[in-house]
Formats: C-alpha cells, structure tokens, sequence
C-alpha cells in the first residue's frame, strides 16, 4: 500500500497546488514542495522502519516474494490486468532519485514561473507521479499507462510555458514519445497473447510473463517493440533529435525533470524489460546496441562542441552521456550494469543541477546565447564556482560520482569488446572539450560591458542549498559509491542469471 | 604511530582548500595567507616527521582508509603506500610546495582573488599528495586527474582574458588525450590481472607475463601514453609552454617541480611492468632523448622567460625519460628532486622579475638587472648553474649519474649519451643566454621594487637546496632493481664534465662578449628558416592544428545543424505534402465531387474486372 499512497499523494498533491492558486498566487510552489517533501519523508520512514531493508537479499527476477515490497490488487481480472506494484533495489534508486530531484525541480522553478502557477505545479506533481508509476509498476498494462501518465503534463509543461519555440518542442516530444510507445504498446499486447496461447491464461503480470516460450523470430520482433520505446526516453543515436528541442524549450523545471528523471525511464524499461523478457534476442542483439551507445557517446560530444546555446549544449551533452548507460547495460556484466545505475544516478545530479544554472542565466540575462555572455564568473562568482564544479563532475573528474559511473561503464566494457571500450573512450577527450568551452563562453573570457546593465545578481540561499544538496550527492557517490551500489547488487545479480 | 596519520598530509591541504572555497574570499586577508601556506607547511612537518620515523626503520607499510567501491573482484581502497619513493616525492611536494607558497603570499598580493588562488593551490597540493601516496592505480588516477583539474584552473586563474582560458584548456585537453590512453591501460591491466593494487600487480604480472610478451607491451605504451601526456613529452608535449599564461608561482610548482614529473614518477612506481616490456623502456628512452633534444633546440631561440623555462623543463623531463628507459631509475628520480629545487628556483627568480618589471615577459626589454636585484641575480645564476650540470651543483650530480649510465646500456648506449651531450651543450647555452641578457648589458627598465622577505627567503633556501641537493642521498634502493657496478671509461667522464662547460663559454662568447659572432648564420636563408622553425617549437602546434583541431571544428560545425534530423523533417514534409493534396481535394465543389466519384467508381470496377471477370 505504501507504494500506492505514494502515487496517490503526488495526484492528490498536483489537484491540491491546483487549487491553492485561488488562495494565493505564491501558495502552489509551497505545496508543491512540501508534498515531493512528505513524499520523500513518507518512503524514507517506511523503509528504515522495514526489518528486510538492513540486510537486503539477492530477490529471484520472477518470485515477487522477495522483492523489497510487492502490492497487489485485482482491477480487470478479465484480462488479467491488475494494480500490482513491486520494489527492488534498483526501482529504490530511481525512486529516490525521482522525489529528491521533484524537490530540487520545485525549487528550479521558485521564481520563473508567472503565469498559471497552480496548474504549473499540479502538472510538475502529476509528472512525477507518472514517473514513480513507471519504476514501480510491475504489471505491463499499468506499466504502459503510467508511462503515457507522465507524458501527458510534461507535453504541456513544455507547450505553455516553455520558451519561444514550445509548440515545435512540445509536438516534436510527443510524437517520438508516442509512436515509439505504440511499438511497445504492439508488444506488450503481443507477448501477452503469445503467453496465452501457450498457457491459456490472460496476464499481464511481469512475473508471469517472464520466461514466455516463444519462437526465435517472435522474440526478435517483440524485443525490438520494446527497445525503441526505450531507446528513444533514453535516447539514444540517432532517436535523440527530440531532446535538444525538448530540453532547451522547456521551463527550468522542465528541463531539470525531463533530464534528470524522464531519461532514467527509458534506461529503467531497458534494464527491466527488453533484456529479461527476450534474454536471447537481448543478448544476439548486444552487439548493435552497443554500436548505438558508442557511437551515440562520440556523436553527442563532437554536436554539443559546436553549440552556442547554453541549454542545448547541455541538452547534447545528456546524449553523450546516456550513451555510456545504453553501453552499460548491453555490456551486460555487473562491472558494467553498475557503471549505467550509477551514471543514472549521477547524470540526474549533474545535469539537473546544470539545467538550473541555465535557468538562473535565462531569468536574468533573457538569453541562453553564449555568444552574449562571458565574463559572469566577476558578477556571479557564486555561480561560477557551481557551475565548474558541475562541469568538472560531468567530464568524469575523479572523486565525483559521474566518473565512479563511467569507469565501471568502461571496465565491464573492456571486458567484453575491448575495441569498443576504445570509442566509448573518446567521448572522455570529447567530452572535456564541449564541457570546459561551456565554461569558457558563459563564466569566463572577456567581459561582456552590456552585462552589467543587467543588474546582474548572485546565486541566494534557496539556491546555494539546492546545489548543497546536489554536490554532496555526487561527493559522496564519488568518494564512497557503496551504498548505492550494494542496493543496486543483488538485483543486478539475479538479473544477470536470467540470459544465458 | 606516525604512519597511522599519514593521512593527513594530504587531508590537511585539502581541508584548508575547502575552507577557503567555503568562506569565498571572506577572511581577512593575513587568514588567507596564513591558512594556504600553514597547511602546506603542517604537511611539510608532517612529512619531515615520518621521513625521520621512516629512515630509522625503513620497511614500507600501508594504510587503508576505507573500500572506495566494491563490485564483484573489482575493489579498490582509498589506501596509501609509503616506502622510499613516496618519500622522495612527498618531501619535494611540500617542502617546495611550502616555498612556493609563501613566495605566493608576496606575489599575488594585489590580486582581488586571493582566496581563490589560495584555495586552488592547496587543491593542487593534496591532489599531488594523493597522485604519489596512492597504492592502487586508481586512486592513483584520482590525484592525476584532480592535479590535471588543479592546472587547468590556475592555468586560467586570471579567467577575464580568454588566451588564459584556451590555453588553460589546451592544456587539460591535451593531457586528457594521454590520460584516456592511460585509463584503457588500467582496464587492461585489470581485465588481465584482476587487481590494480600496484604492489600485487606486479607480482602477478611478473607470475603471468614473460619478458618480451606483448600484454605487458600494451599495457605499459598505454601507460607511457598517461605519462608523455602529463610530463608534456613527445608527442603531447605542446600544452606546456602554453600553460605559462598562469601565474609564475604555479609555473614554478606545477609546470617544473611537481605535477609535470607525475609521469616519471608513474612510470618508475611501476618499473615492475616496464621491466617485462624491453621494446616499451626503450620507447621510453627514445621518446626522452627526442624530447630532451628538440626542446633543448627551441628554448634557445625563445625571447619570453617563462616559454624558455618551459622548454627547459621539457628537456630536463626528457632526461629523466632517458634515465628510466634506460634502467637507471634512481638516477631519473634523484634528477626529478634536483631539478624541482632549481627549475623552481629559477621559476620563482623569474616570477621575482616579472613582478619588478610591471609584468615584462621579453628577455630584450630587460638587462643589467644584476646590481638591482642581487638576491634574484645569485638565484639565476646558482639556478643556471645547477640546469647546466656545472660540476659541484646539484643538477651536475644527477644528470651526470644520467649520462653515464646511459652510456653503459648495451647496443644503443654510447648514441643516447653523444645525443645526451647534445643536449646538454644546448642546456648550458641557453641557460646562460637567459643569464647574460637579463642581468649584464645595459639597464633597459627599471625595476619598481625589490623582493620583499616572502619572496627573498625561498630563493634562498631553494639556492642552498641547488647547491647541496647533489650531496643527498636518496632512500630508494628498495624499490629499483639494482644496478650493476660497471663504471665508463674514465675519459667518458671526463668528457660529461666538460661539455656544459664548453655551453657556458660558448654563451659567454656569443651573447655577453660577443666576440663570436654569429650573424653571419642567423641571417643567412638557412639561418632564418632554421630559427623560425625552432623558435614555433618545430612547428608541431601547426601541425596538430591542421590535423586535429581545425578538422575537429569543422566537423563539430558540419554537425551542428543535425543531419539526423534531416531525416525526421523529411517525414514531416512528406505528410504535410499528403496533407495539402488530399485537402485540396475538399473543394466544396459538387462538380469535382461527382466526376471523382464517377472516376473512381470506374476504376473499382475495372480493377473488379480484372481480377475476376465472371462477375459480370
């Protein structure tokens, strides 16, 4: 029931900062921060509170019994749909990761937000909610509404409040995300009827479907329904054209969301899913994928160099980094597994909090054109001195946790195909490039003099503690990964021995 | 006991660091300065302390702080190893570091980022501490990286003009380029060995691997390619004289004492490997010499004071180089010590002048500084001295030590040693050259001031140091595989000893008394082209810029308008095309509705007919 309630309370939560706004216009962001905050506080409490958590055990992929926590409730028993919600350690992760980024995207957007504020939150909540949905649902239908559930408010989030271009954005976003979902949705309905035929029983249970006797040509086509939907979220070479536009369109919180959350589902669905269900046609299929990680790790970097937009050239730089994720993953061995959890982890700190940063910029210079800064680092020293310690953290500094990921990423992949490992790592070359140019035109160089008509101020307190929380974080994922890593360990395990 | 707190050597540096990132420029002033350089000078201590410890009892011990992670085989600690190459290196980071950070206090004194400058430093110095303390490999390429991060600030420290930002960033970048060479070779040696504890691993490499194997070959190369790139050696050598753009006490203490000899030290902590790689120590030597040599070529032509010492330094890495590919490690480690007390001393003696001379980087502007500057007179003189190898200096013990035991390799040995004197011909003059022109002659500026007591004490202390540094003995014998007694023959010697003496004359000669001239050659067509080649530095930064980085740009522009999503428009167009002639066809006509339906209905029937005739 937890994990309902913790839905329901982001649902009811996104209804309640609706409302609000007729109170007072400042109220949605309060509530939207202290609900994201309960939320957190309500799942945290639970979970120390579980005798289980302190000594997690390895669970088996197919016996909910001993996940973390299972719920499970009859809602079209025709068909064989249920409400059935599980959580293992890595859906832990993601959860986390979900309510303390929703917290940090509150903030993102304290003050650049003016217009229909209530509705602003309600759909930031209602997003969420779609995402918590997605790591924890375990039944596929539900699986698949949760997963059009989070599109839906992001799709307007970024169409009425996002920047000069939003209606491109928006539409441009929705249509991947919604033609690639329909190839998973022809999937979902196919596998099922294939478990049909061969039991007789209509489910839709992720724990029944697994292990589906299928032929070897069925399980290639369906597998492949599955990882476009996934490779798209992810996104990956060359179905990312949609990010930069979303990315950079987006409002703040917008952003911050959809990089450091939304992208972590598409990487979710691979590690899930695409691999587990199809375990062959996963493991003959490794070879392209990786080919896409690597070739999407380069591509990103080498596009992101040229940028003169600071969003996107953010935004291209998620490309590049969920490269090495995709990599990870059908790298498939726990050196490299670990690596991609890891780099979902730290990528959602260091982007988010770069988005932010973008943000603070637009509200104050109206522009996201590095060609007209420069300089900012003698207005905003403050500012600066956050910004490089996010870019050094996402061009894989050492002792932060964005490099912990990466190396893993690489070792577990040097064991498998080493001449891969050599391509991935260029993208450590390419991508100190893009991320140190950033740096150069934004913070440092010469002084622009329009600038200090700006009135240019630096970063305050909400803002300082909100970055506090981010690079604490990726400290201490650098410094001392473990933690993340030990829940990340026992499901990774069972995994592996689902493919041959 | 003392070993149990070797932790905080490193710790205390970097605590300072934080503290001052923290406050923000905040403190008083005399805080600032006092915190940067005590916490380097606590570190000092601290050494000095467990290098007394340590020689009474010279057994190395380890130190595991925590597990940094742990997945499946793979788990390295956050741990340290001390023995006598930890020492060494410990020792000349802090206590030239020390120096080097007092001089700061002096130089950076009208700076309005003090605190910053402070705290980037200290960074540098913990991240340094970690490189050499380390006793696994990553960890290792931690406080590489972080000591790479740490330049690549300071480099650009006064980030208003952008030449301080692009060369601040070439240096990372192309360090970068050796350091991804040397991250593949940490995965290779683990995927091979399964540990990379450095200790371990070279026990089971020496129990996996045969001399001459070409797992070993890799691995090393890969290696070499981390240390060419960070001791700015062939082929990655360019980003050095670039990187003088930052402030001459950083010069001093990381582009001549510390971080640039990170890769000697890299390559000598993992001798145990390149001694199963005969073809990698030889590249090792190749690429030292060359290095040595073509840097030695360019120095002498450079006219701004800190690209001529940072050349200098080049070459002198190059030597070490030399020493380690040819087996003569502690000769390359005790070159590393010597020459990070003069090449600081000469650092900190030009960061003296630049001070004095309201920032003049142009050796032809200067002149007759000798009677006006005498403390920096007596540095540059025993700091040149001692760059050359004139006999009794400190740099004449460890190059010759060099040279001699290049000479005693078998095969290539005698060519290593002529090349060597080469080089070392080309070091004395050019040193000299630097000697000549700024301090005798005529007084072409006049210096505003002179050296206070923060900058005059380190000169001094690093003036004794070059002097006697010769005369150390270093407690490293247990970590290299002995050398054996053999010595050269006894002319062989006598030649090394004269050769820098030979420079020094011709130096004199040519720049002070300008009785040799040599116009006649510079001016001539050959003379011109050859001074322009080596004055560019070989043209090596126009050839990489041709090859990499305009391509790059290019390709990164071509790039930039997303040729993919070429792809995704077309899918667009071609609905929109459909789209406008399908509602074109909703004319609200009755006459076109009609004839198309009659048309269509004829084209059905047809087409019915076609496929079955008997229905009609």
């Amino acid at each position: 029931m937890v994990m309902v309630n913790l839905i329901l309370i982001l649902l009811v939560g996104g209804v309640l900062a609706l409302l609000s706004e007729r109170i007072n216009e400042n109220m949605p962001r309060k509530i939207a921060l202290g609900i994201v905050v309960i939320d957190l506080l309500y799942f945290l409490n639970h979970l120390l509170a579980m005798p289980e958590f302190n000594q997690l055990q390895t669970p088996l992929v197919a016996d909910p019994s001993t996940w973390i926590m299972h719920f499970k409730a009859d809602w079209i028993p025709a068909f064989g749909i249920s409400i059935e919600l599980a959580l293992d350690g890595i859906s832990l992760l993601m959860v986390l990761l979900t309510l303390v980024l929703g917290a940090v995207a509150v903030s993102a957007s304290w003050t650049d937000v003016i217009v229909r504020r209530g509705f602003f939150e309600a759909n930031l909540l209602w997003t969420l909610a779609g995402v918590l949905g997605v790591f924890m649902a375990l039944d596929l239908f539900l699986f698949f509404l949760f997963w059009e559930v989070m599109l839906i408010p992001m799709y307007f989030m970024i169409a009425i409040w996002g920047h000069e271009n939003r209606g491109y954005a928006a539409m441009k976003f929705f249509i991947f995300t919604q033609a690639s979902g329909l190839l998973m949705l022809v999937s979902i309905l196919a596998l099922v009827a294939v478990n049909h035929s061969a039991t007789g029983q209509w489910t839709f249970s992720y724990f029944a479907l697994l292990n589906t006797p299928m032929a070897e040509a069925t399980s290639h086509w369906l597998m492949l329904g599955f990882f476009f939907a996934f490779v798209v979220k992810l996104p990956v070479f060359p179905f990312h054209t949609w990010l930069p536009d979303a990315h950079t369109q987006a409002p703040t919180a917008g952003s911050v969301i959809l990089a450091g959350i939304l992208l972590k589902t598409g990487a979710y669905g691979l590690i899930r899913y695409a691999v587990p269900l199809f375990p062959d046609a996963a493991m003959e299929f490794s070879y392209v994928a990786m080919a896409l990680g690597a070739a999407g790790v380069v591509y990103g970097a080498v596009v992101a160099f040229a940028q003169t937009d600071f969003k996107r050239l953010i935004a291209y730089s998620s490309v590049s980094h969920m490269g090495f994720v995709l990599l990870g993953v059908y790298a498939w061995n726990e050196l490299a597994l670990q690596g991609a959890v890891m780099q979902m982890v730290a990528h959602g700190f260091s982007t988010a909090a770069l988005f932010m940063i973008a943000g603070s910029l637009q509200e104050r210079l109206h522009t996201r054109d590095m060609r007209e800064m420069g300089g900012l680092w003698h207005f905003m020293p403050r500012m600066g001195a956050v910004a490089m310690f996010f870019v050094v953290a996402s061009l894989g500094l050492p002792g932060l946790g964005n490099f912990v990921a990466e190396f893993l990423v690489l070792l577990g992949l040097f064991k498998v195909d080493p001449w891969m490992a050599v391509i991935a790592a260029l993208g450590l070359i390419t991508g100190a490039a893009y991320s140190l140019l950033l740096m150069q035109r934004s913070f440092q160089g010469d002084l622009n003099p329009k600038l200090a008509d700006h009135g240019l101020v630096d970063f305050g307190g909400r803002e300082m503690l909100t970055m506090a929380v981010m690079m604490v974080a990726l400290v201490g994922l650098g410094i001392y990964p473990q933690p993340v890593l030990d829940f990340a360990e026992p499901v990774l395990q069972s995994l592996l021995e689902t493919t041959p | 006991m003392m070993f149990e707190l070797v932790w905080l050597i490193p710790f205390i540096p970097l605590c300072s660091s934080v503290l001052l990132m923290l406050t923000a420029g905040n403190l008083p002033r005399l805080l600032i300065g006092s915190l940067g350089v005590g916490s380097v000078g606590i570190a000092a201590l601290l050494t000095l302390i467990t290098g007394i410890y340590f020689m009474a009892e010279p057994v190395p011990f380890e130190l595991t702080l925590w597990s940094w992670m742990q997945v499946g085989n793979f788990a390295p600690s956050v741990a340290f190893y001390f023995d006598g190459l930890t020492l060494v290196m410990m020792s000349v980071i802090t206590g030239v570091g020390f120096l080097i950070h007092l001089f700061s206090t002096e130089f950076m004194d009208q700076d309005h980022s003090y605190a910053r400058y402070f705290a980037y430093l200290n960074m540098f110095v913990a991240a340094m501490l970690i490189l050499v303390m380390a006793d696994n490999l990553l960890l290792l390429y931690l406080g590489w990286e972080g000591v790479g991060v740490c330049s690549y600030l300071l480099v650009g420290f006064w980030y208003k003009n952008s030449a301080n930002g692009q060369a601040a960033r070439k240096a990372f970048i192309v360090t970068r380029i050796g350091d991804t060479a040397m991250a593949l070779g940490l995965f290779l040696l683990f995927t091979e060995l399964g540990t990379l504890d450095i200790q371990a691993m070279t026990t089971v490499a020496k129990e996996t691997w045969q001399v001459g194997d070409n797992m070993p070959l890799i691995a090393c190369l890969l290696l070499l390619g981390g240390a060419v790139g960070k001791s700015a050696q062939l082929p990655l050598h360019t980003w050095l004289p670039d990187a003088m753009a930052g402030p001459t006490p950083v010069s001093a203490l990381i582009h001549a004492a510390t971080m640039v000899t990170a890769g000697v030290y890299l390559i000598a902590r993992t001798n145990g490997l390149f001694l199963l790689a005969p073809t990698a120590m030889m590249a090792v030597a190749i690429i030292g010499i060359a290095t040595s040599l073509m840097a030695a070529f360019t120095a002498l032509m450079q006219s701004d004071i800190k690209r001529i010492l940072a050349y200098s330094t080049i070459s002198q890495i190059g030597y070490m180089f030399l020493a380690l590919g040819v087996g003569a490690w502690t000769a390359g480690i005790f070159h590393l010590m010597t020459h990070a007390f003069f090449k600081a001393l000469l650092f900190l003696g030009s960061g003296a002048i630049i001070h004095c001379l309201h920032h003049e980087h142009n050796i032809f502007k200067m002149g007759g500084l000798r009677s006006r500057m005498p403390v920096t007179f007596w540095s540059f003189m025993i700091g040149s001295a001692a760059l050359a190898a004139l006999p009794m200096t400190s740099g004449f013990f460890s190059k010759d030590q060099i040279l001699l035991q290049a000479y005693l390799l078998p095969g290539m040995g005698p060519y290593f040693w002529i090349a060597g004197l080469v080089g070392a011909l080309l070091t004395a003059m050019y040193s000299f050259r630097l000697v000549f022109i700024v301090f005798f002659g005529k007084l072409n500026i006049e210096p505003d001031r002179d050296t206070g007591w923060r900058m005059a004490i380190p000169l001094t202390v690093l003036c004794g140091l070059s002097l006697i540094g010769g005369y150390f003995v270093i407690p490293v014998q247990a970590v290299f595989p002995p050398l054996s007694d053999e010595h050269p023959a006894l002319w062989v010697e006598y030649i090394s000893i004269l050769v820098p003496v030979i420079g020094l004359l011709l130096a004199y000669l040519i720049f002070h008394s300008r009785q040799l001239r040599v116009d006649g050659i510079v001016d001539s067509k050959i003379g011109q082209l050859l001074h322009r080649f080596w004055f560019s530095g070989w043209g090596i930064d126009w050839l990489y810029d041709q090859l990499f980085v305009r391509p790059y740009y290019g390709l990164s522009t071509m790039l930039k308008s997303e040729p993919v999503d070429a792809m995704y428009s077309l899918i667009v167009a071609i609905n929109q095309t459909f789209n406008q002639l399908l509602s074109e066809a909703q004319s609200g006509r009755m006459r076109w509705y009609i004839v198309s339906m009659v048309f269509g209905l004829l084209v059905l029937i047809s087409l019915a007919l076609q496929i079955s005739p008997e229905v009609l």
